[in-house]
């Protein structure tokens, strides 16, 4: 029973990488903009296209990887630039309304371009289970390596370089930062940019686990928003931890509790359960209003 | 949207004449016909001030007459019309962001810190436009004006007292080395001890950088102590221009516009 | 506004009158039309009004349709008498979540409720709920025949039906807007703090506000049951929630007469975009979306009342 609920953990553990990941994008460009992009999921899966075309027509696997990284990246800087900048003075709700458009938009293009049929997507990592006495697949210990050292450079990029300094300070106040000298608009840019490169990542974690289709990301987007919301989501930590805990949730209520029908409401109704608790999620900041 | 009323001149004072442009001296910061506003309403009607290289102008009036409009004018954080030149260019049609890299340092009213950053982070962002290999020696300056800041290098800047964000917004702004410093009410909800404490680091920092600056304040005492040319602003209009020490040795002018 | 009576009786007069120039099909259209209507306003009363964002109003939709269906299959409820049990249902529904709810503010309540409103199809499905529910096959519902022999099709008669559920909700919320109220509810949603200071019980009010916005999409959920004549789980996925909420934002967050302009967006762009491209319709009903957005950002209903504003205040010039 205990290696079951081990297994169950470590799985966890793995899926609540990908998770995290994407939480992390999330807030990122929450941070940035006051803005949730509805619209990761599928930036994420198209991404993940990107690659499986440039795998396709005979590039080396980690070639394919920077490729649709960089790619990605310049895809979030562009639609930044071009799509949500007219937007900066537009009511929350109008926002809100180009990011469901964004979505839309990009699902389709992934349908129409790269067609609907299920796709496999290779690992670079093997498809051999022989770790931890065979409960650790050996894709699932890569991919969560991959995620850990993406979210640690992350983190050293934000505490330790100018320009990650620049990108938080125009998140905090934008009006001192142009004070300071810092584009404010291309800060959002580089922020988009990021998120979409992250994003880009764990869409090709996850693909060879979950096959690649246009819907893929849709559920997972669901459990990053959950581990963003259940961490805080104005805390990139937070949400990282919060990703992780969404996982081991998700298995061990699957596993133990409601069978795999329900996890899904169950580990929501859990993430209602701790927000009416402490509604600025677990490491979130308690928003005191002065009078 | 009506007129604004006329500006009523009081009984018996001669308007001291305006002084347009220091004579015969390049101004750091020559401003003409500057309007300014939020949205529809018109809040500065076309006035005329300038600094001095090296020297301290002050602008002075009551709330509402404009003060903080005309500073986010120069920098350019809301839509404006006029001439305003630094040391000659005009910059009335910049971008804020360039403004400052052309030696404008701004310290806004509610001093505008990044209180959730650190104390050292705040600084490291006003060293954002140098050189990084210069970035440390000009924060190292800092410490010589403000050594409370250097004891709470690690401190979250929101945990700062009145005085000390006031001390970290300045030192912030300096810390890009400006040729010109716009100063938003420095005095505003601190102790008067900590007023007089920080008026003497400008006075020093006058003195050892040759920076020149722009005073905005409500509190005319201090601010004509410390300035050479001073302007009062009411309701969007210079009402008095003059040499501080003219506006200030004149009662009638005082306690008319200046209340003491 | 003085000209609103006269304009919304001839809207109305003007809706009426399609009863009978259409054909059945353009008629079911229409019927959806007002459903989506009344869907929509009832968030234009939580978000626009009281402003609680709701991304999951698709869950009382799909409440509402399956407490007519199944109230319709197991027990031969006539199709009327569901509503006002669908209205019960979806209100207690609709306070229950708006009690959590006054703690999550703004992004995250939209996102919970978001959450939330996946959550349904599965709970449809569950196994345990499959006798009432017809699991994943779902319910077939028989199509109501005009009462007392009139002279009108089924289509038509259930077009007026809702037509006249419709004006009497747009008139109940119309009149709250303008009422105590309505005004209370927009102090919360303007400045709450402020509001409390001046004696409004916030947590009751907004409680309130929910379960009344919870009855009116919930009762919109059931005519669209009657109207479709079946309800399946896989009919309310989390994209019900998505499409009413794209038609609040097009139609206008706050604007009542908005509610009808977002439920025509909803409604015919798909077809327009399934129309301009078989391929990739997504991509061009999201284009004409972000389209909107640019051009109105405060939606249709936003867009006319700065035009009103313009009218009646001619010459208006600055300082």
């Amino acid at each position: 029973m205990m290696q079951g609920v081990l297994h169950q953990v470590i799985s966890g553990i793995a899926t609540g990488g990908i998770y995290a990941s994407v939480a992390l994008a999330l807030v990122m460009i929450y941070q940035a903009t006051h803005h949730v992009n509805f619209a990761q999921g599928e930036m994420a899966t198209f991404s993940t296209y990107i690659a499986l075309t440039l795998i396709n027509i005979g590039l080396p696997y980690w070639i394919a990887f920077i490729g649709a990284v960089a790619i990605s990246f310049a895809i979030g800087v562009a639609i930044e630039r071009i799509l949500m900048r007219p937007m900066e003075n537009a009511p929350v709700l109008a926002s809100v309304g180009v990011f469901v458009g964004l979505l839309l938009i990009i699902n389709s293009l992934s349908g129409w371009l790269f067609d609907y049929t299920i796709k496999q997507f290779p690992s670079p990592f093997g498809s051999g289970t022989p770790l931890f006495g065979g409960y650790v697949s050996s894709h699932e210990l890569g991919s969560t390596a991959v995620t850990l050292i993406v979210l640690i450079a992350v983190y050293m990029f934000f505490r330790h370089t100018r320009l990650g300094l620049g990108m938080r300070a125009a998140a905090f106040n934008p009006v001192s930062a142009r004070l300071v000298g810092i584009q404010v608009g291309w800060m959002l840019a580089l922020g988009w940019g990021l998120a979409a490169a992250i994003g880009a990542i764990a869409g090709m974690m996850v693909a060879p686990i979950v096959f690649l289709d246009p819907n893929m990301m849709a559920g997972i987007l669901l459990y990053a928003f959950a581990g963003a919301l259940l961490g805080g989501i104005d805390s990139p930590l937070g949400a990282v931890l919060g990703g992780f805990a969404v996982g081991i949730i998700e298995n061990l209520m699957g596993a133990y509790v409601v069978g795999t029908e329900l996890k899904l409401s169950v580990a929501l109704i859990i993430i209602v359960c701790v927000l009416v608790v402490k509604p600025s999620g677990l490491l979130g900041r308690k928003v005191t209003s002065r009078v | 949207m009506l007129a604004p009323p006329k500006v009523p001149s009081p009984p018996n004072v001669p308007a001291l004449p305006n002084v347009p442009a220091l004579p015969n001296v390049p101004a750091l910061l020559d401003v003409k016909g500057l309007r300014a506003g939020y949205g529809e309403t018109q809040v500065l009607h076309g006035i005329d001030f300038a600094v001095a290289h090296g020297g301290v102008s002050a602008l002075l009036g009551a709330n509402g007459a404009g003060k903080t409009t005309t500073l986010r004018a120069i920098c350019g954080m809301l839509r404006r019309s006029g001439d305003i030149r630094l040391d000659g260019a005009r910059i009335d049609a910049s971008a804020t962001e360039d403004i400052v890299r052309r030696g404008v340092a701004h310290v806004p009213d509610g001093r505008g810190t990044f209180l959730e950053l650190t104390v050292e982070e705040n600084l490291r962002l006003g060293a954002y436009t140098r050189p990084a290999d210069e970035a440390r020696a000009d924060i190292m300056r800092m410490f010589g004006y403000f050594p409370r800041l250097e004891q709470r290098l690690r401190q979250q800047a929101g945990t700062l007292s009145g005085g000390e964000q006031q001390m970290l917004a300045i030192a912030r702004a300096l810390v890009l080395r400006p040729r010109l410093l716009l100063l938003d009410e420095p005095s505003f909800g601190l102790a008067p001890l900590i007023i007089a404490e920080i008026f003497v680091i400008l006075r020093r920092i006058r003195a050892e950088e040759g920076v020149g600056m722009l005073l905005v304040e409500q509190n005319a005492s201090i601010a004509l102590d410390f300035a050479d040319q001073a302007y009062l602003l009411e309701t969007g209009r210079i009402v008095v221009a003059g040499p501080a020490e003219d506006i200030r040795r004149d009662e009638a002018v005082r306690r008319s516009y200046l209340g003491y | 506004m003085r000209a609103t009576p006269a304009l919304a009786a001839l809207v109305l007069i003007v809706l009426v009158a399609a009863a009978f120039l259409f054909s059945d099909y353009h008629l079911f259209q229409l019927t959806m039309v007002v459903v989506y209507a009344i869907a929509i306003l009832g968030m234009t009363m939580l978000t626009g009004f009281n402003g609680q964002i709701s991304l999951g109003h698709g869950a009382f939709y799909a409440i509402g349709a399956y407490t007519t269906g199944v109230l319709m299959t197991a027990w031969d409820v006539p199709y009327w008498a569901t509503l006002p049990a669908a209205a019960v249902v979806c209100a207690g529904f609709g306070f229950l979540i708006g009690l959590p709810a006054l703690r999550l503010g703004g992004l995250y309540l939209a996102l919970t409720t978001f959450a939330l409103a996946v959550a349904v199809p599965q709970v449809l499905k569950y196994k345990s709920f499959e006798q009432w529910t017809g699991g994943v096959q779902g319910l077939v519902i028989d199509k109501p025949d005009p009462p007392f022999g009139l002279p009108l099709s089924p289509d038509q008669w259930l077009y007026l039906f809702t037509l006249a559920i419709g004006a009497a909700i747009f008139l109940l919320v119309w009149n709250l807007a303008r009422g105590r109220i309505g005004r209370a509810m927009m102090a919360i949603r303007d400045h709450a703090l402020a509001a409390e200071a001046m004696g409004i019980n916030i947590a009751l009010l907004k409680t309130r506000t929910f379960a009344a916005s919870a009855m009116c999409t919930g009762v919109a959920g059931s005519l669209s049951a009657i109207a479709i004549q079946f309800v399946a789980p896989d009919s309310f996925t989390v994209f019900v929630s998505i499409t009413l909420f794209v038609g609040l934002v097009v139609g206008g967050v706050a604007s009542i007469p908005g509610a009808l302009f977002g439920a025509v967006f909803i409604e015919f762009i798909p077809n327009l975009a399934d129309q301009v491209s078989k391929a990739a319709p997504g991509a061009v009903y999201g284009v004409i979306l972000i389209a909107c957005m640019y051009v109105m950002p405060s939606g249709v209903g936003g867009a006319l009342a700065r035009l009103v504003r313009r009218v009646a205040r001619p010459g208006r010039r600055v300082g």
